[in-house]
């Protein structure tokens, strides 16, 4: 029986049972005799006072209430819900990994650092670059750290006046943040109306003050760039240098390469490619390769090997510095190491072919009752809530809620920003044929539901738990205890 | 995809699509059809508060969509002397009547501000230009 009782932690029945295991009085009562009375806080702390069986129900009862890939179809556009292969959760438990310390000396940790020197080889032979990073925290921070590299380049030939990045208007948010973090100032690049970059548009935007351009492949609107080595071409010839943002990157792993493509240095997402868990906040890792003019400047220290001895050089005076504590989530790393030495080059290549063919399968099928960019999708596709929104008034958002019902995730929704009404549709590589059809008649239920019973679509859903969030309150009044 | 965009005679615009109505030395300030449409249905707007004094430029209002959140930017300089409390509770108005649903009302300053706007021919042209 699972319970639908939404009782937040601090208004469970606080029955004090936290003292189960640990003589809490006693503990409590020496206190004051270990540290000076004015480190102790004078009132008492505001924690539930529960018991360890209390807390434990309370969050699995909250699990029941989540929907994942492991309940479900989850076509997340643009976020790649992979499923996470169980067998790397058994790797990384091995105590070999799991009970290292980030601070031991390399001569007592060298199998970590061969796995992540293997790593190193797989990502530079799987992308067309030289050398890489584990430091970013996540793909923003690995963006960050790609523009910086960028930054570096320029400032070490005192080439002051590229000040600018160039990104499309399709982009994710997070690239022109990146760039205006890493102190550039953006400017946008147009799309055409099949969603790929307008090269009139980018002719009319390079100079010498362009530092460089930001851009995934496929790109935003899940289409391949098929003018890329031309506009590589065009922005070295400007003088500037072309940024990989590995996003989509799961749609063409071992058919191209970025950096055959032209591409000299790129982020990637291990969690979308490499089949990593989403993290949720947790630690996450964005791997940054570069081509070999740019490895000198590469957050420091750089794993290096000498007659199969591994160890961090420090001796790096090019440097951008530490991106972060440490040298990278190695668990996470572990994972991806893992996924791609069981997948092999030809799983990666089936797999990239699977995500292309899956999207393509339930576009195909649902792309009449929808209105949609021209062109052909790659892994993902866009389909716009347009025609229902102004024949029958129901949004994509109405469309997203009604999907709840019919057993499977909303995609991404009002993403890409220049595309009304979009949804954005992704079932990855790793969906099941009953998944992907699943996934048709929920799309063809919810159109044709708007059509002929709009009103029950503008109050969907009805047999969750809770039905619409005040996504607004939520937002503008945080507070988690109220 | 393109649009219908509706463009009215009677006021000017900025580039950022705002729009100014002007009576007397009082302007009322508004986001434009295009603007409306391109953010989508919006779930949240609240005016500066009244007595605010703004230079040209600076944030009258802050508006969030379904998909974005965007600061309003003031046309003109000068002190707001109301601010429109009924988008507050319904935002809404302003996807459905952008040109009858006025943000703020600012006392100008400077009123040859005004002639550096744009006339709806050329905020017309921009908008054709911008789709």
């Amino acid at each position: 029986m699972i319970s639908y009782k939404t009782d937040l932690i601090f208004d469970l029945p606080q029955t004090g049972g936290n003292r189960t295991y640990f003589d809490h009085e006693r503990l409590s009562s020496n206190i004051e005799g270990w540290y000076d009375k004015a480190l102790l806080r004078e009132e008492k702390l505001d924690f539930p006072d529960l018991s360890e069986i209390q807390v434990v129900r309370h969050y699995t009862n909250l699990s029941t209430k989540n929907f994942g890939v492991e309940n479900g179809p989850y076509p997340l556009g643009s976020c790649t819900m992979k499923y996470n292969p169980k067998v790397n959760e058994d790797i990384v438990a091995n105590p070999a990994f799991a009970r290292l310390h980030p601070l031991q000396p390399d001569e007592t940790v060298q199998g970590t650092l061969k796995m992540l020197h293997l790593h190193e080889q797989q990502l530079c032979a799987i992308t067309g670059m030289d050398a890489f990073t584990f430091q970013p925290a996540a793909g923003a921070h690995g963006e960050l750290t790609g523009v910086m590299l960028i930054a570096a380049y320029h400032r070490d030939r005192h080439d002051d006046k590229r000040q600018v990045m160039l990104v499309p208007d399709s982009a994710h948010g997070t690239n022109p943040a990146s760039a205006a973090m890493a102190g550039f100032v953006v400017r946008e690049v147009k799309s055409t109306a099949a969603g790929t970059v307008d090269m009139e548009d980018l002719k009319s935007k390079l100079g010498d003050d362009v530092a460089g351009m930001m851009l995934t492949n496929p790109n935003t609107m899940g289409r391949f760039e098929t003018d890329i080595k031309e506009i590589c071409d065009l922005v070295h010839e400007a003088g500037g240098l072309m940024y990989y943002d590995g996003a989509n990157f799961n749609a063409i792993l071992l058919h191209v390469r970025p950096g055959d493509m032209g591409f000299d240095c790129v982020h990637l997402n291990v969690h979308k490619t490499f089949s990593t868990p989403h993290g949720g906040g947790g630690p996450g890792a964005g791997p940054v390769g570069c081509k070999d003019f740019l490895a000198c400047y590469l957050p420091k220290p750089v794993l290096q090997e000498k007659d199969g001895v591994y160890s961090w050089d420090y001796d790096r005076p090019k440097s951008i510095g530490r991106m972060r504590s440490y040298n990278g989530s190695t668990a996470v790393l572990l994972r991806s190491c893992a996924y791609i030495l069981a997948m092999g080059a030809e799983g990666l290549y089936d797999a990239s072919e699977a995500a292309v063919a899956n999207a393509n399968y339930i576009f195909t099928k649902v792309k009449d009752h929808f209105d949609h960019p021209e062109g052909k999708p790659m892994h993902e596709f866009i389909i716009a809530g347009t025609r229902q929104k102004d024949e029958y008034g129901v949004s994509t958002l109405d469309m997203a809620k009604g999907l709840i019902e019919n057993g499977v995730h909303p995609p991404t929704v009002y993403f890409p920003l220049i595309v009304h009404e979009a949804m954005m549709v992704e079932p990855t590589d790793t969906e099941t044929r009953e998944g992907l059809d699943q996934l048709v008649e929920a799309f063809i239920n919810v159109a044709e539901e708007a059509k002929e019973n709009p009103e029950k679509l503008l109050e969907a859903p009805h047999n969750t738990p809770v039905r619409r969030p005040d996504e607004v309150k939520a937002a503008k009044e945080l507070d988690l205890k109220a | 995809m393109s649009v219908e965009i509706d463009v009215r005679n009677d006021r000017v615009y900025t580039k950022t699509h705002e729009w100014v109505l002007v009576e007397g030395d009082i302007a009322s300030v508004g986001i434009s059809d295009y603007a409306q449409k391109e953010l989508g249905d919006l779930v949240y707007a609240e005016a500066e508060p009244v007595g605010s004094e703004l230079s040209k430029g600076d944030v009258i209002a802050s508006v969030e969509s379904v998909k974005m959140a965007e600061d309003v930017y003031s046309p003109v300089s000068g002190e707001i002397v109301e601010a429109n409390e009924s988008i507050e509770d319904a935002p809404d108005q302003l996807n459905s009547a952008p040109y009858d649903t006025w943000i703020a009302k600012v006392k100008l300053s400077d009123p040859s501000e005004l002639d550096e706007l744009l006339k709806p021919d050329d905020y017309r042209k921009l908008c054709e230009e911008a789709q």
